[in-house]
């Protein structure tokens, strides 16, 4: 068996193992035993991924394995890793280990909450390794539908509505996207649903591919929170439990960037240069009023979401810039917002714990009341706005570089209107900061409230550092990404 | 010919007239003791001859002089239609207990026995006119199993509006069929393509002759009846009217467009482009106001019917795969999903709205996980087999270059996604104070819910059976 094979496997046997606990000890066991493993099994892959580079592996894709699955149409169970993928798996598996400690003290329906969160993380470790058109959908897909009944049941707010909302308009998104995939299919020769062997082939007519094209990006864009498409999001991260949130906006919406680049902009090349400008202009437009629209909210989650439109449409933005350097900023992008966009879900998870409220104008100076918390807090800020030296600094700034290198005007404007993220962020973070963390706190039951359990310190930890070590080695990383991403530039030039 | 032939290609029907004489006389012979096991023996016989007939006999071959045709393919379907009458049985055990059912128990398994003979006959035809006698013996004990508890007003109505409809249907049909006579001279389906010429007369033969099938699958415009009937049947015959004898006209009327009416290809095909549009369409905006889940699921039944046609459009031979794995597929989800509600009906005194479900599953988790599982699958989600399904009657269609037919039914499954998950809403979401109580359901019921998880878990995502079908040739191309 092939070891990225482990990656939906584990969580599987994790799903088997909840099945059979008894009582929240096994549950618990079961959960860190296995998403400890994850963890280790994706940075074990990074040095290995690495190692096999530094010696010399030229393929476009390593620990490639194909099974034939349906032989009549081309169907084959195909997995393999470039640097793009490796990133998102160990990012994958950070959140999905922090968001284990992050739902700790759940209480209600332990079991059936953790089943389906294993059951979205199969879907979401399984559609990063697969290179197979109709093996990527099926995870894709997988990844969406237990978010139903994860904000569903466990949600808060107007939580039915935000369930069936989100769920209605990712598979809207996902239906756009399996029609694209058919034209890929059918448009290359019907002869291989291998997403190497369709971009090898490079044979889709540039007429099916103006059609097929944006299909694929509305569709993956729908889950990137493509402006006018994101207005699942908001209301979605608000109303899910906290580990969801972590794992939605952390993990999954990545899948829509990733998924433009992989297939969309990977297999249609030609009509991706000529449509990109239509894509540009909407991207620049949730990245700006992300931003605006997250200065003007209340709740912390609704806050946190729109700022996950903005950068999440940053990803976008960068992707369609079309340049090593853009790209290798939206992969690091991807993984520096996963971090810290998780890290606060964690710790508006934790504080609405206590204080049972998410309305800004409702807390304030908390840093006395919970230290840790409230320093959490300041971090993730920081990392938002993109101060150097945490993760979110290093990937604005290359993807501004990379997509400023575009000499003509269309480029440099949309590009300068994005950059003006940059200030609005620092609005709307420090806005909040200021607000909640310091001042006097007047609310007497707020004092009473105690700051982070063990559990939550693991979880907060644990993100922090990944930020923080991105933030201040984050060559370790770009090099692991720039390699694939200049083959696949390259590729895509041509 | 010789009679050999007779009993190795025509096994299938002969096991089964040979079950249902051996029922006539038990139900004669037995007292009432041994009518209480009725079910059981049904059963027993019903797998037996499933077991036989599993592994198709290699070969094609023409019995009668071609007025019966035999393919592996056939054998195939006929073994998955046996499979799904047998859980139908199994899942009637309990509601034939009741006191007023009780003393016709025998009537139904023969009946409903007798229809599958029909469906058999019908696949098996090689001539309009056997090929009519096994459409009217599907028909006719049919709509004597719909009126089947007749002392209720529902039934009897839906008994009353299913025979109307399909005497009408059948008397269509019969006029068409004797317009291809008129113009062709033969009643054979091999000597029909040479002499087909897409002339007016046999266009409009080709108009009835469907028509009377799209009575039998429920597609639209030919659907009216099948709400009323399908809230007013026994749920066990509900189920059974759903899936098989849907399966059976779906895959006939894909074998006839293409073999039969082979030269008028453009023809068909854009009438079935509309049928489609508006089967899938009508029916999904129908399903959405539904509270009755019986008559919900008439609806989501005449949407899948217009997905399975999706498969039959393009006239290829991966689309006639396709058709037979959807209907596989759907028989698993529609006969569990029609288990559960038949369970929850038999025990709780007649609760089928989808209020009753509200907090199904505090109550009843295994069933409820169950008819979640049938609703995903219904409704395509992966990794349940549904999914599968659907994306290969999607590439089916798209092969054949029906790009904005597949667009139009892939931005149904949304709208389709959304009332599925209004039920997985009821049943594990909205709070009940008085929900179902915990039922605990019979064995029979145990084994088909069993039967058809299983199928609904491993069909897809095992390519085996999907490869199995593909493998066997269907006589036509």
């Amino acid at each position: 068996m092939n070891i990225l094979s482990l990656f939906p496997a584990i969580p599987l046997m994790m799903m088997l193992g909840l099945w059979i606990s008894r009582n929240r000890t096994q549950i618990r066991t079961v959960m860190v035993t296995g998403s400890a493993l994850l963890l280790a099994l994706a940075v074990w892959l990074v040095f290995a991924y690495l190692a096999q580079r530094h010696a010399g592996a030229a393929e476009p894709m390593l620990f490639t394995d194909s099974r034939e699955w349906y032989a009549p149409l081309d169907i084959h169970y195909a997995v393999g890793v470039d640097g793009i993928s490796v990133v998102m798996l160990l990012l994958s598996a950070i959140i999905v280990f922090t968001g284990t400690f992050a739902s700790w003290r759940m209480d209600t329906n332990v079991k059936e909450y953790f089943m389906w969160f294993c059951l979205l993380s199969v879907g979401v470790f399984g559609f990063f390794i697969s290179i197979d058109l109709f093996t990527m959908f099926m995870f894709y897909e997988v990844a969406l539908i237990p978010m139903y009944l994860l904000i569903g049941v466990w949600g808060s707010g107007r939580k039915e509505y935000a369930a069936m909302k989100l769920t209605l308009m990712l598979m809207g998104g996902s239906a756009l996207l399996l029609i694209g995939i058919l034209g890929i299919y059918f448009g290359a020769g019907a002869s291989t649903m291998n997403i190497l062997e369709i971009a090898q082939a490079d044979n889709i007519p540039l007429a099916q591919q103006r059609i097929w094209f944006p299909l694929v990006f509305v569709g993956f864009g729908v889950l990137g929170a493509l402006f006018p498409f994101h207005t699942w999001s908001p209301d979605g991260h608000a109303s899910a439990p906290t580990a969801v949130s972590m794992l939605h906006a952390g993990v999954l919406m990545k899948l829509g960037g990733y998924g433009c680049f992989r297939v969309a902009i990977y297999l249609m090349p030609e009509a991706a240069h000529e449509l990109s400008w239509i894509f540009i202009i909407l991207t620049a437009i949730s990245v700006v009023y992300g931003a605006f629209s997250a200065c003007v909210q209340t709740d912390l989650k609704y806050i946190n979401a729109y700022s996950s439109v903005s950068h999440c449409g940053l990803v976008l933005f960068a992707i369609l810039m079309m340049n090593t350097t853009a790209v290798t900023g939206a992969v690091m992008q991807m993984l520096s917002h996963g971090l810290m966009t998780a890290l606060f879900f964690a710790l508006i998870g934790m504080i609405y714990g206590r204080t049972h409220t998410r309305d800004v104008r409702q807390m304030s100076g908390l840093m006395r009341v919970m230290p840790f918390l409230a320093v959490g807090y300041v971090i993730a800020g920081l990392a938002n706005l993109g101060l150097p030296g945490l993760s979110g600094f290093v990937a604005e700034m290359t993807i501004f570089n990379g997509a400023f290198m575009h000499a003509d005007t269309f480029h440099r404007t949309v590009t300068i209107i994005a950059c003006t993220s940059i200030v609005i962020t620092a609005v709307y973070i420090l806005r909040v900061i200021g607000r909640i963390l310091y001042g006097t706190c007047d609310n007497a039951e707020h004092l009473r409230l105690k700051d982070a359990t063990w559990d939550e310190r693991v979880a907060v930890v644990c993100l922090i550092a990944a930020v923080a070590g991105m933030g201040l080695a984050p060559m370790w990383i770009s090099d692991t990404v720039r390699g694939s991403v200049s083959g696949i530039m390259a590729h895509i030039m041509n | 010919m010789n009679y050999t032939d007779i009993l190795i290609y025509m096994r299938h029907e002969i096991s089964l007239m040979a079950v249902i004489i051996v029922l006539f006389v038990y139900d004669l012979a037995a007292g009432s003791r041994g009518r209480s096991r009725f079910s059981a023996v049904t059963c027993v016989l019903l797998l037996l001859h499933t077991l036989v007939n599993i592994i198709p006999v290699h070969g094609t071959a023409q019995l009668f002089g071609g007025m019966f045709v035999y393919a592996p393919l056939h054998s195939a379907l006929k073994s998955m239609l046996s499979v799904g009458a047998l859980i139908v049985c199994l899942q009637a055990d309990t509601w034939l207990r009741r006191d007023d059912t009780e003393h016709k128990r025998g009537e139904f398994y023969i009946l409903t026995l007798s229809t599958l003979l029909g469906m058999y006959f019908m696949i098996g035809a090689g001539n309009f006119l056997l090929f009519f006698i096994g459409l009217e013996l599907a028909s006719i004990p049919m709509a004597c199993l719909v009126a089947f508890d007749k002392y209720k007003r529902y039934s009897a109505e839906a008994g009353a509006k299913y025979i109307l409809t399909a005497l009408f249907s059948s008397g269509l049909m019969l006029y068409g069929i004797s317009f291809l006579y008129g113009t062709t001279g033969t009643l054979y389906f091999d000597d029909m393509p040479a002499r087909i010429d897409g002339s007016p007369l046999q266009i409009l033969a080709m108009v009835f002759f469907f028509s009377g099938l799209g009575f039998k699958i429920s597609l639209v415009p030919f659907h009216l009846w099948t709400a009323d009937t399908y809230q007013g049947a026994p749920t066990a015959v509900t189920a059974y009217l759903s899936v098989v004898s849907k399966g059976a006209a779906a895959f006939v009327l894909m074998a006839i467009l293409v073999k039969v009416f082979g030269p008028m290809v453009k023809q068909w095909q854009t009438m079935l482009e509309i049928v489609i549009v508006f089967s899938i369409t009508v029916a999904n905006l129908f399903a959405l106001r539904q509270k009755d889940l019986k008559r919900f699921l008439a609806f989501s039944s005449i949407s899948q019917a217009g997905y399975i046609m999706l498969a039959v459009i393009g006239g290829s031979a991966i689309g006639m795969t396709s058709l037979v794995f959807y209907v596989l597929v759907y028989m698993a989800a529609n006969l569990a999903a029609f288990g559960v509600i038949a369970v929850v009906e038999q025990h709780s005194g007649g609760k089928v709205s989808m209020e009753d479900y509200n907090g199904f599953y505090r109550t009843n988790p295994k069933l409820a996980v169950v008819m979640m599982l049938a609703l995903f699958s219904l409704a395509g989600i992966p990794p349940f087999a549904g999914f599968f399904s659907k994306f290969f009657v999607f590439s089916a269609a798209f092969r054949g270059g029906f790009h904005a037919v597949v667009f139009i039914a892939l931005i149904n499954t949304v709208i389709a996604l959304y009332y599925y998950l209004l039920v997985v809403k009821a049943m594990f979401i909205t709070p009940n104070n008085e929900p179902i109580p915990a039922l605990r359901s019979d064995l029979g019921a145990k084994i088909a819910l069993a039967l058809c998880t299983a199928g609904i878990l491993a069909l897809g995502l095992t390519s085996c059976i999907f490869e199995g079908i593909n493998a066997l040739p269907s006589g036509i191309w």
